[in-house]
């Protein structure tokens, strides 16, 4: 029998007929695995919660039903659908942390989840939890629930969360975005798990996931999801291999490919809000195969190899990416810009008890990085969370304080504190931050926010502010009439755009970008990517590029530095980090990125354990406790950064170990 | 969301509606009472004591038959007067001083808090008191010392919705440009906590309204013959068995008053999503 059947489901909100799903059909058999992908707002995370019965508080289904094992979700007595629930359905929220109750143990709440729906006798409970510990292989099962959360983790808390998803062993687990806010390597770990765990109960699994290479490596098929249709819906292979809607051909290709490196092509236009409608089908004003057919809703119809697609003329060819090839960038003969020596920038604990004890030790989290950055150069800084990259970015800006090395910038030494820096220095580097909601002024219109460097650095007039603000809005692609608007009324894209505005507007030689593109769709990502790097080009401004995307590294960065631990592990060129990697951790970050390349779903994951802790970093090689090739001398002896080819740079004891 | 809509909203909610109209029926009677006053409000008159409401005068007379309708009418108007010019000392210290310390933190933001909580400690009645015997009764004395006073609590409230933002990557990015600490506070900070400011200075009127009366109630506000209601209150409060009225009228007025601005900034709260008693953006 059918586990799950969709006919038809709409949800809209409620007292409008904004519809957030729209006419969405489905079906689901026992034991199968389904992703659903889509950038944010496309109503796939709505579409999910509906699966279990449930609707978002504003939101109403105003057509079809969902049908789970024969009956009909939402004319079940609320009591028998929470048996339903309980015995069927389980679901993994986005984010572990705030699912998790932080004032209790982890063990309790997982004995919550067990008892809500069974009676358990009470001497079983803890023989229970602790094999459910084992099962989602979390270390010492019969002791961590003693554990509080915030004792845990990212990657462990996710683990707790899935084993109270599996308390009630389902038959079919939805999941929320599971690795999202993950490192890449504990990310790979989860995904191996679930992937684990399905293959040894059998339940199916429904995943929605912004990223389609998590969905590659975890399900067997894929429904893309466009303004609340399901525009395709196809095994994952067939998905990957040969896209049949334009936008899923679109979105493919945007995503960027170590392999390939280079500019992948953006989507253009941006997708419409949620609940809006539109007139026919509502990715033809971006669509480039758009014609008169596209003023007609295209229903989701059968093709002929197989899957359904939403499409008047869909594609058939194999798909290829296409990449606009970055050309090397004329570095004046290599003349540094900015120069770092033996950065060291710690954090001292405030905690109380670490005072009184006196045994205080500031915490390293940047331990000695020395790299330069060439004139009109993008160089690249990879690393996971907590290895310190956003950190260099903030010392070199002057938003903290380093504790040794030195900074220079063209020679000159640069203070410390943005405070004790002159108002040249100053204006010659630029951030730009990660999150561009948080970096604009809520309550500035956009020519504010370009006004504030015009008139500090060039004392600008109002009359060359107005002057200034409209080729800058040019520059990044942005209307003239966007000026007048505040940051609320724009686009997450255009938002970055104006931010990326606000940093050139300062004609700096130096720019650093912290993560610029990891709040950004795909899709929207690309366009941002190919803005920076023109920017750069075209005004011979120099980029420092923090991202723990190596692939949006990859398709940017004229060089790049691997970070692990606060110590730089390896550096070169793009190409010859990413293809021919020196480091195991490169080797082992590479490995770890999920691709949406079904040939390449399946390799291991070169790399152990989780990162320890900055308090208390490993002796000798900082990478010593996770390297699958460690040898004694590793344990005891700090690798330094040694020449492996031109301009490549290691700091392993070994060479040419990677590879093996 | 800002300035008809706004109104809209507030008038569109029944306690809004309310609130509104007592706070602008007490203004418009605060402006325009001297143009329509029935009576002289401070001729004695030794006939006329502690009379009962009549058509001549529809409140009654007081202890010095006084109209109390005439003085009714006017007994807000220095109170109001010296409330809002009191509320503006408070607002303007309290917030520079509440964003600065938000946005400097360390020892200095510490220390200057724990002579804050000193200060809030100690009942600001007494303060006032203590000031007011030494520089003498009088609104040009009042308002400095009720300003700043009652700028105590302004403080804790702008510094708790500065703190919201300061740690926000656009006072950051700020900071990297190197603008001056004055352009982050003014330009970067205040637009953001505008709101939560506009209803906490709605608050501190009313309370600052109820300060002034009482201290008129104790013979250290408004001095008479002044028609004031807290003096009022006071000089009638011995008749109260006899007259009610004499009581009773001032006592009403005040409460509307009261009332009406407890309700309107309720509203507007509620309007501009701003969470009246944490004092920062609910959301």
């Amino acid at each position: 029998m059918t586990l799950l059947d969709v006919q038809e489901l709409t949800i809209s909100q409620v007292g409008s007929d904004a519809a957030i799903v729209r006419a969405a059909t489905l079906a689901l058999e026992p034991g199968e695995t389904l992703g659903i992908a889509g950038e944010s707002g496309c109503g796939k995370s709505t579409l999910l919660l509906a699966l279990m019965g449930v609707v978002k508080p504003g939101l109403a289904v105003t057509g079809g039903h969902v049908h789970l094992m024969g009956q009909h979700l939402g004319s079940i007595a609320p009591e028998a659908m929470r048996r339903l629930r309980g015995q069927s359905i389980a679901w993994v929220p986005q984010s572990a942390a705030m699912a998790l109750t932080p004032t209790m143990r982890v063990g309790a709440q997982l004995a919550e989840a067990m008892s809500v729906h069974d009676t358990i006798p009470p001497g079983d409970i803890t023989a229970r939890t602790t094999a459910l510990f084992a099962q989602v292989r979390l270390p010492e099962p019969n002791q961590i629930g003693a554990r509080y959360p915030h004792e845990l983790s990212g990657g462990q808390m996710q683990r707790v969360v899935i084993a109270m998803a599996l308390a009630c062993a389902p038959k079919l687990l939805l999941l929320d975005e599971p690795t999202t806010g993950l490192d890449v390597t504990t990310q790979a770990e989860i995904l191996d798990l679930l992937g684990e765990l399905r293959r040894d109960t059998g339940m199916a699994m429904v995943c929605v996931s912004h990223d389609i290479g998590v969905l590659a490596r975890l399900t067997a098929r894929v429904a893309v999801m466009y303004a609340g249709r399901i525009v395709e819906d196809r095994p994952t292979a067939a998905l990957l291999t040969r896209p049949a809607h334009p936008y899923a051909r679109a979105l493919l290709a945007s995503v960027p490919q170590i392999e390939n490196p280079g500019m992948p092509p953006s989507i253009p236009g941006s997708p419409p809000a949620p609940g809006m409608s539109t007139p026919g089908c509502a990715f033809a004003p971006r669509c480039s195969r758009a014609h008169a057919a596209c003023d007609l809703v295209p229903a989701l119809s059968p093709l002929p190899l197989g899957g359904r697609v939403a499409c008047h003329s869909p594609e058939n060819g194999i798909f290829a990416p296409v990449v606009m090839p970055t050309p090397l960038v004329a570095q004046e003969a290599g003349v540094p810009v900015v120069t770092v020596r033996d950065l060291v920038v710690q954090y001292r604990r405030a905690s109380l008890f670490a005072r009184l004890s006196r045994r205080s030790r500031p915490d390293s989290v940047v331990a000695g990085v020395s790299l330069t950055l060439l004139k009109g150069e993008i160089l690249g800084l990879v690393g996971e969370s907590g290895s310190g990259k956003s950190t260099i970015v903030r010392a070199i800006a002057g938003l903290w304080p380093r504790s040794a090395g030195t900074i220079t910038l063209d020679g000159a030494n640069l203070p410390a504190r943005a405070t004790e820096r002159d108002r040249a220095a100053l204006r010659r580097v630029q951030v730009v931050f990660q999150n561009p909601d948080a970096s604009l002024n809520p309550r500035h219109t956009v020519r504010e926010i370009l006004a504030q460097p015009l008139r500090l650095y060039f004392n600008a007039s109002p009359a060359e502010v107005e002057d200034h603000a409209r080729s800058l809005t040019a520059a990044v692609r942005l209307d003239p009439d966007h000026l007048d608007r505040r940051p609320a009324q724009l686009s997450g894209g255009e938002r970055q755009r104006v931010a990326l505005a606000r940093a050139f507007a300062a004609e700096p030689d130096v720019i650093l970008c912290d993560e610029v593109t990891s709040a950004l769709d795909v899709s929207v990502q690309a366009s941002v990517l190919a803005l920076i790097r023109d920017l750069c080009q075209s005004r011979g401004t120099s980029c420092l590029f923090v991202a723990h995307d190596i692939a949006v590294v990859a398709a940017l960065c004229d060089r790049v530095a691997v970070i692990y631990l606060g110590q730089i592990v390896e550096i070169g060129r793009t190409t010859d980090v990413f293809l021919r990697p020196q480091h195991p951790y490169t080797e082992a970050l590479l490995s770890a990125i999920p691709e949406p390349d079904p040939m390449k779903t399946m390799q291991p994951v070169l790399i152990n354990g989780e990162m320890p802790s900055m308090t208390d970093p490993p002796a000798g090689c900082r990478f010593s406790t996770r390297c699958r090739h460690v040898r004694d001398v590793c344990r005891t002896s700090t690798p330094a950064l040694a020449l492996r080819s031109a301009e490549h740079f290691t700091a392993c004891h070994f060479e040419g170990i990677t590879g093996i | 969301m800002s300035g008809a809509p706004i109104l809209r909203a507030v008038l569109s909610q029944p306690s809004g509606a309310i609130g509104i109209t007592l706070v602008v029926g007490h203004v418009m009677l605060a402006v325009l009472s001297p143009l329509v006053l029935p009576h002289d409000p401070i001729a004695q008159s030794a006939d006329l004591m502690l009379q009962m409401p009549s058509l001549s005068h529809p409140f009654g007379t007081d202890r010095l038959g006084r109209d109390i309708l005439s003085r009714v009418m006017l007994g807000g108007r220095e109170a109001m007067l010296i409330a809002t010019l009191a509320t503006l000392v408070a607002m303007v210290w309290g917030t520079v001083v509440g964003i600065f310390l938000a946005l400097i933190g360390g020892r200095i933001d510490t220390y200057i808090m724990r002579i804050v909580d000193a200060l809030s400690s100690i009942p600001g009645i007494l303060i006032v008191m203590i000031f007011v015997a030494a520089l003498g009764v009088g609104a040009t004395a009042l308002i400095p010392i009720l300003g700043c006073s009652y700028g105590l609590s302004v403080v804790y409230i702008a510094r708790a919705a500065a703190l919201d933002f300061v740690a926000r990557d656009f006072v950051l990015a700020a900071q990297a440009r190197g603008e001056a600490r004055a352009t982050i506070l003014i330009r970067e900070i205040l637009p953001n906590v505008r709101d939560t400011l506009a209803v906490q200075g709605a608050m501190q009127w009313s309370w600052l309204m109820l300060g002034i009366t009482s201290l008129s109630f104790l013979g250290l506000g408004v001095a008479p013959p002044t028609p004031d209601w807290g003096l009022m209150i006071a000089d009638a409060r011995g008749v109260m068995p006899t007259a009610p009225w004499a009581v009773l009228w001032p006592m009403a007025m005040l409460s509307t008053l009261i009332v009406g601005v407890n309700l309107a900034t309720d509203s507007f709260a509620k309007a501009l999503g701003v969470d009246r008693q944490m004092g920062v953006r609910a959301a």
